[in-house]
């Protein structure tokens, strides 16, 4: 017995403890500090919000009744979080983007922003959540009456006073909601606060449950092994043939699809949601933790059987077992667990609850007759929205009440909870289709939901005030007027199955029946569309594709006036000066549909979309366009884009021709340049044998004293001058023919030492004439090239008399050698080197000595002069051999030193 | 000066045979000559030997007419020596070069024989001894 000031002191301060808490994190999440609120943990621990006093007292009853089943209360979640973590990350991106505000807000804005969808998700949410908010003041209420007359028998049968009790309960929780739910003044915030108490009490719940647990399992039973022993004595079933059937099966599916669909789950995981990512932890800490709380539920029960007298409530054995052993403090500490687990349900869900119903609900109407909800020009409806989540929250806690009332006859905990939960399964497949199909149409998800809702109400819901009603004892026993294929629960004869299976299977199946074939048979609007596709591909979509496919178009002072009704003035101008970025709006300057666009997400995030949607229909004029006229301006838009591409694609030839004319013209540029230098080159060239000619004819016509001698030797010169004078044309022209790649001869396999010898001989004169010795050093003897013998000697005679003309050393010599290099790619190659003792070539002239009309400084003892284009015809010709003629360091000698040419020609194979 | 056996004419020339041809008509018209085949030797010769003209070719080993031009020009003591340049680049670029760096009188190869003794005669202002016939 502990007194009730200590029980009611206690629970009062834990409120004000959650109060403060809330007060704290709020204020810090408006400054912007409070790291901790936006985390991963406090948001796992508030999705923990599923976990109410059905698990912490309900459980444990559940599993002293029927075994194991409680375990697929949590199996569910724990397959829906690891196994299907990924859908709950589409639901978060898309509620973050669609600025969502509840469940019934969802599955509207998905089909079409539909009015009617909204508002019939808003009712079977209430009706479907009523039975459950009923099992919380009964868990609150009851447990209050054990814990105050510490009577092990409390599932006797309840006095008025029980009923009392319960309504100050409700009344308490609906004044507890109010405050916590509706402190906020911008009615499309997060609950910051809100969500930080949850997390808290999430912490609370566990530590409470694990307490006892401890205690009763080492307390009391001596640890696991020897509590487990006593189960077949207080006839538990652990074994798997009497635990894991249908029901079990059904009982999986109902709290997988709970954990998406309840309203207060949809609330915390899309809504509240600070951060997608969160989700990664969340997948693993959150069946951990569901793990940690229903660790001890079957140990709690098998010695509540074993230990408690006869007839004990087996849903209160967490709060009896510890008063049994006078462990009071324990007792009153599970009390508020017990309590933190129906709290934060009820908070959690009233206010999910109270969003819908004046989101979808009381806006629609108020903004058809404002008069009626005393709405004034200018004012904003931030003052109706929150009296009507006040009015709501009330309500929703009052039906809660009626329902508790009722059905007070009705005992155990958990079969009050899977009605509901079969109740919100009726949104599966709406939100199944929402995410992943297309085609699902508006009316499809109302045909199923519909159908889904009825078959529900008809075969769960309406049987579960049997005891309080003779009419529906009687239509459960023999159905509606006697025909009795039509009985509730064994339904078109489907007889022998557990109600709840039966429920189950029923109204799923009507439903997605319905969705399926209702979808097929019409068709979405276009809204409908645009909206399916923004849903289903939603991760396909970039941050800001937002389609504004809307040709609409109206007064920006329209616009603000509506906003200003909604969201108040001071928000209202905030938005209307980030978005038009003045701080006058024009009277009759139209806003621009991306504006109306932007405007209907936000207006979506404060009364949600259908409502969004209907007020901008009212001030839009133009409406939204048809899907042919969107098909033709996605069309239009797709032609400007090839054009645009096509122009690009032009441009850019044409900035590569003129980059190729530009190249070309440089190159002619150059040519032409080239061909100035060589006529001027050739000019010098012709004209110096020209004037020695003409000088000398000149002093030979006017001269004819001159003495036989003088005159034989003037003579000579001019016959020379003119030979100099022929050959150097003979080149030019030589040379103009080899740089046109005019085939002048086919190469064929000769013997180079061959052209070696002749060369030698041709050169003799010249040789003989410097002094130079010609040495035939190491070469490769039996060696055949790809070449043309004369043009070859033609090359060799050019080097050697070269390397003789220029060679001013006191002992010239000139030097040949040979050597075959190997090639990976292409015939081997036969290197022949021209080695002498001469001046040598410095690392200046490297290059330019083969360019044409280049002569090195000439022997001045000597009359012997070339074109200056020997080499630069050399070089022509090795490369119509396919071979090379470079200047080259002498083997074993050092640069500098004489001059060194090599001849390279491919080897013939 | 004849007494210091200095001559008359500097010859700048690496062609042999014109070298020749230029000596021959030169001397013929009775003036000293003395002959250089590079632009080193030119610039030496024309410190050392203090002809009365150059007769400049362009082309040259080691430095060209141009440079040889320049130093003559630059010198206070053959600032007002003149120079003929005798060239077989007939581009009107090497013309306007070699007027701007001072030369005196220019003529393109091949040229005729008398061309080359009037320009002497007129730049040293000193008639030939005998003026060849065309």
């Amino acid at each position: 017995m502990i007194s009730g000031t200590l029980v009611f002191g206690t629970s009062i301060a834990y409120v004000i403890l959650l109060f403060i808490l809330a007060y704290i994190s709020d204020k810090n999440a408006r400054l912007g500090k409070g790291k901790l609120l936006r985390s991963p943990l406090v948001f796992t621990l508030a999705l923990s919000v599923y976990c109410t006093s059905w698990t912490f007292y309900g459980a444990v009853g559940s599993a002293a009744r029927n075994g194991l089943e409680f375990f697929a209360i949590y199996l569910g979640p724990t397959l829906v979080f690891i196994g299907w973590w990924f859908g709950l990350r589409k639901l978060i991106r898309i509620g973050h983007k669609q600025r969502i505000t509840s469940i019934a807000d969802f599955v509207s804005s998905r089909f079409g922003k539909s009015e009617r969808l909204a508002i019939l998700i808003t009712i079977m949410a209430v009706v479907g959540i009523t039975p459950y908010i009923a099992l919380q003041l009964k868990a609150i209420s009851t447990s209050l009456r054990v814990i105050l007359t510490d009577s092990p028998n409390a599932a006797l049968p309840q006095t008025g006073d029980e009923v009392g009790l319960a309504f100050g309960v409700a009344a308490a929780m609906a004044l507890f909601s109010v405050m916590f739910g509706t402190r906020n003044i911008n009615a499309n915030e997060q609950h910051h606060g809100v969500v930080a108490a949850i997390a808290f009490e999430a912490i609370i719940k566990f530590i409470a449950l694990i307490a006892v647990g401890l205690f009763v399992v080492f307390g009391l039973g001596g640890g696991f092994e020897a509590t487990y022993a006593r189960a077949e004595d207080v006839g538990v079933a652990l074994d798997a043939s009497s635990n894991f059937g249908p029901r079990w099966i059904t009982i999986t599916i109902l709290s997988a699809a709970a954990i998406i669909c309840l309203p207060r789950q949809f609330q915390i995981t899309v809504v509240e949601n600070a951060n997608e990512n969160h989700l990664r932890t969340a997948s693993w800490a959150f069946p951990l933790y569901l793990f940690g709380i229903s660790i001890f539920t079957m140990p709690i029960a098998i010695m509540g059987l074993s230990l408690l007298p006869a007839g004990a409530d087996p849903d209160m054995f967490v709060l009896t077992l510890p008063l049994a052993y006078d462990q009071q403090a324990l007792a009153l500490f599970a009390f508020i667990g017990g309590f933190s687990s129906a709290t934060s349900m009820i908070i959690i869900a009233s206010i999910a609850l109270s969003i819908m119903i004046s989101n979808h609900i009381v806006v629609p109407l108020a903004l058809r007759s404002p008069k009626l909800f005393g709405l004034k020009q200018g004012q904003g409806m931030t003052r109706l929205l929150l009296t009507s989540r006040r009015v709501s929250i009330s309500a929703v806690l009052f039906l809660g009440f009626i329902y508790f009332w009722l059905t007070s006859g009705s005992g155990a905990l958990a079969p009050i909870g899977l009605i509901s939960f079969a109740g919100v399964a009726q949104f599966l497949p709406a939100i199944l289709a929402a995410l992943y199909w297309r085609d699902a149409t508006v009316s499809g998800a109302l045909a199923g939901l519909l159908v889904g809702f009825i078959f529900w109400a008809y075969t769960s819901f309406l049987p579960s005030f049997g005891t309080a009603s003779p009419f529906i004892t009687d239509l459960l026993l023999y159905g509606p007027w006697q025909m009795e294929f039509l009985r509730p629960q064994v339904l078109f004869g489907l007889e022998n199955m557990d109600p709840l299976v039966h429920s189950v299977f029923w109204s799923l199946l009507a439903n997605s029946l319905a969705l399926i074939v209702v979808s097929f048979l019409t068709q979405n609007n276009t809204v409908g569309q645009l909206q399916a596709a923004q849903f289903v591909d939603v991760f396909k979509q970039t941050e800001n594709s937002q389609y504004s496919f809307t040709r609409s178009s109206a007064p920006l002072n329209d616009l603000l006036n509506m906003t200003q009704r909604v969201l108040g003035t001071e928000h209202a101008g905030r938005l209307f000066a980030t978005y038009s970025n003045s701080d006058r709006i024009e009277q009759n300057k139209d806003a621009s549909p991306h504006f109306i666009a932007n405007l209907e997400k936000e207006l979506a995030g404060s009364i949600g979309a259908a409502s969004a949607h209907v007020l901008l229909g009212q001030v839009v004029s133009g409406d939204t366009v048809t899907l042919e006229e969107v098909m033709q301006m996605a069309d239009e838009t797709q032609q400007i884009l090839e054009y645009s591409q096509r122009l690009e694609q032009t441009a850019t030839e044409l900035q590569s021709t003129t980059r190729q004319l530009q190249a070309a013209n440089n190159q002619l540029r150059q040519l032409d340049q080239q061909k100035d230098e060589f006529l001027s080159q050739v000019s010098h060239e012709v004209r110096t044998p020209m004037t020695a000619i003409r000088s000398f004819s000149e002093i030979l016509l006017t001269n004819k004293d001159l003495d036989s001698q003088q005159k034989q030797s003037f003579i000579n010169t001019i016959h020379e001058e003119s030979m100099r004078l022929t050959s150097l044309l003979d080149e030019i022209l030589d040379l103009n023919a080899l740089e046109r790649g005019e085939q002048l001869w086919t190469n064929e396999p000769i013997d180079p030492n061959k052209a070696i010898a002749r060369s030698i001989q041709v050169c003799t004169p010249i040789t003989e004439q410097h002094q130079v010795e010609v040495r035939l050093g190491e070469h490769i003897r039996h060696v055949q090239v790809e070449a043309n013998f004369d043009r070859i000697c033609q090359v060799f005679i050019n080097l050697i008399s070269n390397a003789a003309k220029y060679n001013n050393a006191a002992k010239p010599f000139v030097e040949i050698t040979s050597e075959i290099t190997k090639m990976s790619d292409k015939p081997d190659q036969l290197t022949i080197r021209f080695t002498d003792n001469g001046p040598g070539i410095s690392s200046a002239h490297s290059n330019t000595i083969f360019d044409k009309f280049w002569r090195g400084a000439r022997n001045p003892d000597t009359a012997q002069s070339g074109s200056g284009l020997g080499l630069a015809i050399s070089r022509e010709i090795l490369s119509q051999m396919n071979g090379s003629l470079e200047l080259d360091v002498p083997k074993g000698g050092k640069a500098g030193m004489g001059a060194c040419f090599a001849v390279r020609l491919p080897v013939h194979m | 000066m004849m007494a210091s056996g200095s001559p008359d004419i500097l010859i700048v020339e690496d062609e042999p045979a014109i070298l020749t041809s230029l000596e021959f008509i030169l001397q013929h018209a009775g003036w000293k000559t003395h002959s250089v085949t590079d632009g080193e030797a030119a610039i030496k010769s024309v410190q050392a030997g203090q002809p009365k003209i150059v007769v400049l070719d362009l082309m040259l080993p080691r430095r060209n007419g141009f440079e040889v031009l320049k130093v003559i020009r630059r010198q206070p003591a053959t600032k007002e020596l003149p120079v003929l340049i005798l060239t077989a680049k007939g581009q009107q670029q090497d013309k306007q070069t070699a007027r701007e760096l001072g030369a005196s009188d220019f003529i393109t190869k091949p040229y005729a024989n008398t061309d080359v003794v009037e320009a002497v005669a007129n730049l040293i202002g000193q008639p030939p001894k005998a003026v060849p016939a065309p």
